[in-house]
C-alpha cells in the first residue's frame, strides 16, 4: 500500500532518488539544495538508502564521479542549484557525450553577484545547450515521481542521456506538501536495474571518450539530437506506463483550459500553477484563458506545443529568466516552434519574477490585461521599479 | 638473475608517443604490475594523444578519458561503482601529467586523497604542459625554460613540493619512481597492491622534446635525476614514515651532469647552477631528516 506524506521539494526529490534505488550518490552542498545532501546522507548512513555517497569538495568534482560511476554501469544522483550547477558546466558537456544517464536535480536559483538565493529559471535555462534532458516541475509530488521516470528515460537504449529535474527555490524545494509515496517493489518493477550497453568493464575492454577527428565526432553529435527526438515517445511510454503503475498521469506539457482558449499563457514551473488560479478567475469573467505549462523544455515537445497553441488568438510566454541581450528564453523558444505555422497569432514576452520576488495572481492578472492593452512585444517588464 | 618485473605486455606496440617519452614507458611498466583487472582514468595530457584517436586504443585495459581537472575524483566515481556493481577488487587509477596534478587538477586530487578513497593515482611528471606545447606549469623547475618562460623570464620560482602536499593528507603510501629503476618502480606498485586506500605515485617521465634532448638520453637523465638526488626515489607512509630506496650514498653527482644534457637550461649561469645544487642539497637533507626521525 503506499502511503502519503507531508514534506518538502528537497526531502521528495531525495525520496525520488531511494525509490529509483541508486548506486552512487555525489553531491555538494549549496542554498537552497541542502536538504537533499542532509537527507541522502542520513538514509545512506542509517541504511535505509543501499548507496554510495561520495563527499566531494565541489560540484565540479560531484558531476565527475558521477560520470565515472555511471560509465561502470551504476545508477547515479546528484543535486545542485545555480552556483554549484554553473560550476559543473564542463563536465555537463562531458555526462552527454559520455552517453553517461546520470540524473540530477536542480533547485532553480539566480545568478550571483550579488549574491541571491531565491528562485529564478536562468541558472539551468542556460545549461539548456549541453544536451541535458531538462523536466520542470510545479508540485512536490511531480518533483518525487520524475526522478525514477527520468532514469527510466535517461537509461532508455533509445536515449542514453542525462536528466535535470528542476524544481523552484522555496516555493517547492522548502515548501511543505503531500506527496503518495511508492511502494518500493512496485517502484523496481517499474524501473529495473541499470543494464547499461556499454561499460567500463575488464573483462571486455574498451576506450571512452578518446581523441575523435571530424570524421566521426559529426556524427556522434547527430546522434545525440536523434537521442533526444527519440526521447519523445520514450518520455511518452515512460509515463504512461507510470499512470498505469501508479496512477498519476504525466505529460511532456500540461493543458489547461486550453482547447477553446483565445489568449494562452505559456509558462513553467511554480509560476504555471499560480497561473492557474488566474486563468479560473479570468474564465468566470467570461474571458477565454488558457494555459499551457512546459513540462519538459528538453527534448523541446515541439509537436505538442504547436497543436495546443494552433487556434490561439494571442500567446502571452511568462519568463522567470533572463538573456540579457534578447530577453525572456522560453519566448524565444514558443516563438521559434510557431515561425513556420499557419497560426500567426501574435506572440508576446513578459519578464517577471527575477531573483526569486513573487510572481502572484495579480501579476497574471496584469500580463493578460498588459496584452489587451499594447502591441506584441518581446520584452514587457512586469512590475520592475524602474 | 631472476627478473621481477611481469613479461606481459598491457601497451600495445603503435602508441602515438615521441621517440624517447618517459611517460610512455612508465605507464608500461606500471600496468605490467597493476594488470589487466584495472580500469585507467586520463584527463587532458600527452597521453589523451598518446592512446591514439577513436576507434584505436593503446592500452588492453578499459580507459576512460575525462576533463583535464577531474581524474582522481572520476577514478573514485568509478571505484564507488566498482563497490556497487562490479568487482571490488578492480583496481581504479588515475593516470595524469604534473599540470593535471599539481595544477588545475590539485583540488580533485586532493578531495579523493582526503577521503582515502582506495585507488591508485599516478602523475608521470614532464615538468610542463607538452600536450599544448611546452608551457609552464609549478611542476616546471626554477630556472628552466619553457614557451611561457622565454631565456630572457625563466621559470623564477621553485618546484612545487607536491610530496610535502601529499604527505600532508596522511594517506598510506606515497611513492616516486623512475622509468631508469623499474624494479624499484615493481617493487613498489606490488606493495601498493596490497594497500586500501589512496595510493599516491610521483614518477619522473623525461620528455625529449619538451625538455630539448635527445631522445637516446631519456634513461640517462632519469637516472641522473635520481644519482644528483634531484629527484630521490622514496616512499612516504601514512604520511609520516620516511623510506628514502636511492641514491644510496649521500654525495651526488653534481647537477651539472644533468643540466648540461637538455637545452631547457642551456641558458643558466654558473651562480644559478650553484644555486640550484645548493637547493638539491638542502632538499635532500631535509628529507633525510624526515628518514631518521620517522624510523
Ligand atoms: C579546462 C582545460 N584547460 C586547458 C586545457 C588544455 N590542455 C590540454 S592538455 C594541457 C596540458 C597538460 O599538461 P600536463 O598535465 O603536464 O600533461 P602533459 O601534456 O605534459 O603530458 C592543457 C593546458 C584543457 N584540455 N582543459
Ligand atoms: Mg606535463
Amino acid at each position: 500500500m503506499s502511503k502519503q506524506k507531508v514534506m518538502m521539494g528537497n526531502h521528495a526529490l531525495s525520496y525520488g532518488a531511494v525509490v529509483s534505488k541508486v548506486n552512487v550518490i555525489s553531491a555538494y552542498p549549496i542554498t537552497p539544495q541542502t536538504q537533499v545532501v542532509e537527507l541522502l546522507s542520513e538514509l545512506c548512513s542509517n541504511g535505509a538508502l543501499d548507496s554510495e555517497f561520495i563527499k566531494v569538495e565541489s560540484e565540479h568534482s560531484a558531476m565527475a564521479a558521477c560520470i565515472g560511476a555511471s560509465a561502470v554501469g551504476a545508477r547515479t544522483f546528484t543535486a545542485t542549484s545555480a552556483q554549484g550547477l554553473a560550476l559543473m558546466h564542463e563536465m555537463l558537456h562531458w555526462a552527454v557525450g559520455a552517453r553517461t544517464p546520470v540524473v540530477m536535480g536542480n533547485i532553480n536559483r539566480s545568478m550571483g553577484p550579488p549574491w541571491t538565493i531565491w528562485s529564478e529559471q536562468t541558472d539551468s535555462l542556460s545549461q539548456r545547450d549541453t544536451g541535458w534532458l531538462q523536466i520542470y516541475a510545479s508540485s512536490n509530488q511531480e518533483v518525487y515521481d520524475s526522478v525514477p521516470i527520468a532514469f527510466k528515460i535517461a537509461e532508455h537504449k533509445k536515449v542514453q542521456l542525462p536528466v535535470m529535474v528542476v524544481l523552484d527555490a522555496f516555493f517547492l524545494s522548502h515548501t511543505s506538501e503531500n506527496v503518495m509515496m511508492m511502494d518500493l517493489d512496485k517502484a523496481e518493477t517499474y524501473l529495473p536495474k541499470y543494464k547499461p550497453k556499454h561499460k567500463l568493464d575488464v573483462n571486455e575492454p574498451y576506450t571512452f571518450g578518446a581523441l575523435t577527428t571530424p570524421e566521426w565526432y559529426y556524427e556522434l553529435r547527430y546522434k545525440i539530437q536523434k537521442a533526444h527526438e527519440n526521447a519523445i515517445s520514450v518520455i511518452e511510454e515512460a509515463q504512461s506506463e507510470f499512470k498505469d503503475m501508479f496512477g498519476r498521469e504525466y505529460g511532456l506539457v500540461e493543458e489547461y483550459k486550453t482547447a477553446d482558449a483565445d489568449t494562452i499563457l505559456v509558462a513553467i514551473s511554480t509560476a504555471a500553477s499560480t497561473a492557474k488560479d488566474t486563468v479560473d478567475e479570468l474564465r468566470e469573467k467570461g474571458v477565454k484563458a488558457g494555459l499551457l505549462r512546459l513540462r519538459f523544455v528538453r527534448p523541446f515537445p515541439f509537436k505538442k506545443v504547436r497543436e495546443v497553441l494552433s487556434s490561439a488568438k494571442k500567446i502571452l510566454v511568462l519568463d522567470r529568466n533572463l538573456s540579457p541581450g534578447i530577453g525572456g528564453i522560453i519566448f524565444q523558444e514558443i516563438k521559434s516552434a510557431m515561425y513556420n505555422e499557419s497560426n500567426k497569432a501574435p506572440i508576446y514576452g513578459f519578464i517577471a519574477g527575477l531573483g526569486g520576488r513573487d510572481i502572484t495572481t495579480e501579476t497574471i492578472h496584469n500580463i493578460f490585461e498588459e496584452a489587451e492593452k499594447q502591441d506584441p512585444k518581446n520584452i514587457i517588464w512586469m512590475e520592475v521599479k524602474a | 638473475m631472476k627478473y621481477t618485473i611481469p613479461k606481459e605486455e598491457l601497451v600495445h606496440p603503435g602508441h602515438l608517443a615521441c621517440q624517447g617519452c618517459g611517460g610512455a614507458l612508465a605507464m608500461r611498466i606500471m600496468l605490467k604490475t597493476l594488470g589487466k583487472n584495472t580500469i585507467l582514468t586520463f584527463p587532458a595530457c600527452c597521453w589523451s594523444v598518446i592512446d591514439g584517436p577513436f576507434p584505436y586504443s593503446a592500452v588492453k585495459v578499459p580507459l576512460f578519458h575525462t576533463a583535464f581537472e577531474t581524474a582522481a575524483v572520476v577514478a573514485s566515481g568509478i571505484k564507488a561503482a566498482l563497490n556497487r556493481v562490479g568487482d571490488p577488487k578492480t583496481n581504479s587509477v588515475a593516470w595524469a601529467g604534473d599540470g593535471g596534478t599539481f595544477d588545475i587538477g590539485i583540488q580533485a586530487l586532493s578531495g579523493s586523497a582526503e577521503r582515502n578513497d582506495d585507488m591508485f593515482y599516478f602523475v608521470y611528471d614532464n615538468e610542463a604542459y607538452m600536450n599544448t606545447g611546452i608551457q609552464r606549469s609549478s611542476a616546471t623547475p626554477k630556472g628552466a625554460w619553457t614557451t611561457t618562460t622565454p631565456v630572457n623570464h625563466p621559470k623564477a620560482t621553485p618546484k612545487k613540493d607536491i610530496l610535502a602536499i601529499m604527505a600532508a593528507h596522511k594517506i598510506p603510501y606515497i611513492a616516486t619512481a623512475s622509468i631508469a629503476y623499474p624494479e624499484d618502480f615493481t617493487r613498489k606498485l606490488e606493495k601498493a597492491k596490497e594497500i586500501k586506500g589512496f595510493k599516491f605515485f610521483h614518477i619522473f617521465a623525461p620528455c625529449p622534446p619538451g625538455w630539448r634532448a635527445n631522445p637516446k638520453d631519456t634513461i640517462t637523465l632519469a637516472k641522473l635525476a635520481v644519482e644528483t638526488k634531484l629527484f630521490p626515489l622514496l616512499e612516504i607512509e601514512d604520511g609520516e614514515k620516511y623510506t628514502i630506496n636511492l641514491p644510496k650514498k649521500d654525495k651526488g653527482k653534481p647537477i651539472e651532469d644533468y643540466l648540461k644534457l637538455q637545452g631547457r637550461f642551456k641558458h643558466l649561469k654558473e651562480n644559478d647552477i650553484k644555486e640550484m645544487q645548493t637547493f638539491i642539497d638542502k632538499k635532500y637533507n631535509r628529507l633525510k631528516i624526515l628518514e631518521e626521525i620517522s624510523q
